[in-house]
């Protein structure tokens, strides 16, 4: 037997890293070059690309179809209100505690879904989504249905000057997207990446290769609503104001997200980036048309189905072989 | 746990620890002889009308080679899928080394030391030859990912894969998703192995080695059960031969004899006959 060994990072990789790396050190650096309503655009995009990653782990890789993720965006956003005005709670500190409560949440939650297989489970999410909806409309302590807002001695406490909270909060968004990313890899990087990957393949081979489906899917749906519900706190951070139905909306927070990750690459952790960078193009530039905006965000959606099922991504990955990030598993076998 | 036989229990907590498979509390352990690994009792199963496992006792020994023959839809591969837990069975109760893994889950009973290739090769499309069997051998084996390696670069090489390590699985031309389909099956570190159709399409020579192969593994200390068409394969390799019809063990024996019995030649021999004028 001759030497070998196992590789995980190719020339694309070094670049897509190289390229990564630099792309974070420039919007770390955004609050120099940018103005406040482009500050405002990428917290929004870098929100996308990590509710987008977490939705790719879970349905693309996991194989957990929900359509029901907006329940965690909102129950993080509606912790972080309850604690900062009722319990008062420092907002910042808040967001971790709105990811823990939320992944409390989904134990049960998950075990009650999981009894549900396919469609149903999909349907099954979503019912949980708007069942917290009608909880929170039903909370009166925060306004109910109608709402409310962050009152003003909660959103001084980010910082004192306008300016400086918003650069916070940018650097939080950008924080988040960055360790959601790096948590991505370096669980792909790892023996539950391996199985992850396996059942994302092939469900029935993964069984029966000794991988504990049951066991994975059910931690990566209590770690996706972990992610989940901490980005949703900041971003109604960010909005100061909420309400069910923008909190709970399954448009903003799973149809978009979903458009997104398939138009991209399911399954593939460079496709929800690349998702949103389309995403966001068509929606800045044809945002003005009104309800002819969402009838081509639906055409480019059966579009790349129809042609790239995979997801732009993913035909790229499979014609090229490249990847952004070092994940594969390389045998290079040293001849003697 | 307590009040067992000493010996039995140590055996079975070693095999436990070394292939790292959790013993679920509450199944039964049930005493057989030393030398049953595997026994099917009183299975039974049944898809609408048609039965597929007639209260089928069947038991596999330590080491032996057992080979399945029968015609399309006798119930050989739902068999499969009972004893690896793909398939429930109506009835019954599926012991395997000394436990009721009746209800157990597919993937501990993969752990315990149960494999199986699919007659439809089950690989991880998107992943490379040299992945799939890593996933095989880490989580089948219940052993860290970097131990593997060189298990599975030489089980590469076995199985003739070596040059396409790196390919995608989905890749893959038939014959080679079946070898890597027997190569995956092997890393997860088997005790009972159970392969289902591994020969059918495979050219004389490759045939050949196929049974080198097998017989190699067996050589190992594997048990094996074998389902094939293509008897001369399996009558290299097997010692004992049963046949399934409609569900039912209708002939077992050594294999020659059964071959020569007229029940099994009037039921199986014309399928044979066709295979083999399809292969010429």
């Amino acid at each position: 037997m001759s030497d070998f060994r196992v590789q995980h990072a190719s020339w694309s990789s070094r670049i897509g890293t190289t390229i990564v790396v630099l792309a974070f050190v420039a919007f770390a650096a955004a609050p120099w070059w940018a103005d406040r309503a482009n500050l405002r655009l990428l917290s929004e995009i870098f929100a996308y690309v990590a509710l987008a990653s977490l939705w790719n782990l879970l349905a693309g890789y996991a194989g957990l179809v929900s359509v029901g993720q907006q329940a965690y965006v909102g129950l993080g956003a509606y912790v972080l209100f309850g604690l900062a005005m009722l319990a008062g709670v420092h907002p910042l500190a808040a967001i971790p505690l709105a990811g823990i409560a939320a992944a409390i949440v989904a134990l049960p939650v998950a075990a009650l879904i999981f009894r549900l297989r396919g469609h149903y489970f999909a349907i099954g999410t979503w019912v949980v989504a708007e069942v917290f909806r009608l909880l929170a409309a039903q909370t009166t302590a925060l306004d109910g249905g109608s709402g409310t807002s962050l009152p003003a001695a909660v959103v001084v406490s980010i910082a004192s000057s306008r300016q400086m909270r918003e650069f916070t909060i940018y650097w939080i968004a950008l924080a988040q997207v960055a360790v959601v990313l790096f948590a991505i890899v370096w669980l792909l990087r790892s023996r539950y990446g391996l199985a992850l990957t396996a059942i994302r393949d092939n469900e029935l081979g993964a069984r029966s290769n000794g991988v504990d489906v049951a066991r994975i899917k059910y931690c990566v749906y209590v770690a996706v609503a972990f992610g989940t519900a901490m980005v949703g706190a900041l971003i109604f951070l960010q909005k100061i104001r909420i309400s069910p139905d923008t909190a709970f909306s399954v448009n903003d927070w799973t149809a978009f997200v979903i458009f997104i990750t398939v138009i991209g690459g399911i399954g593939r952790i460079e496709g929800p980036i690349i998702g949103t960078v389309i995403f966001f193009l068509l929606r800045q530039t044809l945002a003005d048309l009104g309800a002819i905006y969402l009838l081509i965000l639906g055409v480019v959606a059966i579009a790349v189905m129809l042609k790239a099922p995979k997801g732009l991504w993913g035909l790229i990955a499979d014609r090229y072989g490249w990847q952004v990030f070092p994940l594969e598993r390389r045998l290079v076998i040293n001849k003697r | 746990m307590a009040g067992l036989d000493p010996a039995i229990h140590v055996l079975l907590r070693m095999q436990g620890v070394r292939r790292g498979c959790r013993h679920k509390a509450g199944h039964d352990r049930v005493l057989e002889p030393m030398s049953a690994i595997l026994t099917l009792e009183k299975i039974s199963k049944r898809f609408g009308a048609i039965v597929v496992a007639d209260d089928i006792d069947l038991t596999l020994l330590r080491g032996e080679a057992l080979g399945i023959i029968g015609p399309n839809g006798a119930g050989k591969t739902t068999l499969f899928g009972i004893v690896t837990g793909t398939v429930p069975p109506d009835g019954g109760r599926v012991v395997f080394k000394g436990h009721d893994i009746t209800r157990m889950k597919p993937e501990h009973r993969c752990r315990m030391g149960l494999a199986r290739s699919f007659q439809i090769p089950q690989p991880f499309d998107g992943m490379t030859v040299f992945e799939n069997l890593v996933v095989a051998a880490a989580f089948g084996g219940g052993r860290s990912e970097r131990d593997v390696y060189a298990g599975c670069a030489g089980l590469l090489e076995r199985c003739g894969l070596a040059d396409k390590a790196n390919r995608r699985a989905g890749s893959l031309t038939l014959l080679d998703r079946k070898r890597l389909e027997l190569a995956r099956a092997l890393a997860t570190g088997p005790r009972v192995l159970l392969l289902d159709e591994v020969a059918g399409g495979l050219v004389e020579h490759e045939t050949a080695a196929l049974v080198d192969l097998i017989n190699d593994v067996r050589a190992t200390g594997v048990t094996i059960v074998w389902i094939e068409h293509v008897v001369h394969a399996l009558i290299a390799v097997v010692d004992r031969l049963v046949v399934l019809h409609g569900g039912a063990l209708i002939a077992e024996g050594e294999p020659a004899e059964v071959l020569r019995r007229p029940q099994v030649n009037e039921i199986y021999m014309g399928i044979e006959e066709r295979r083999m004028g399809a292969d010429a």
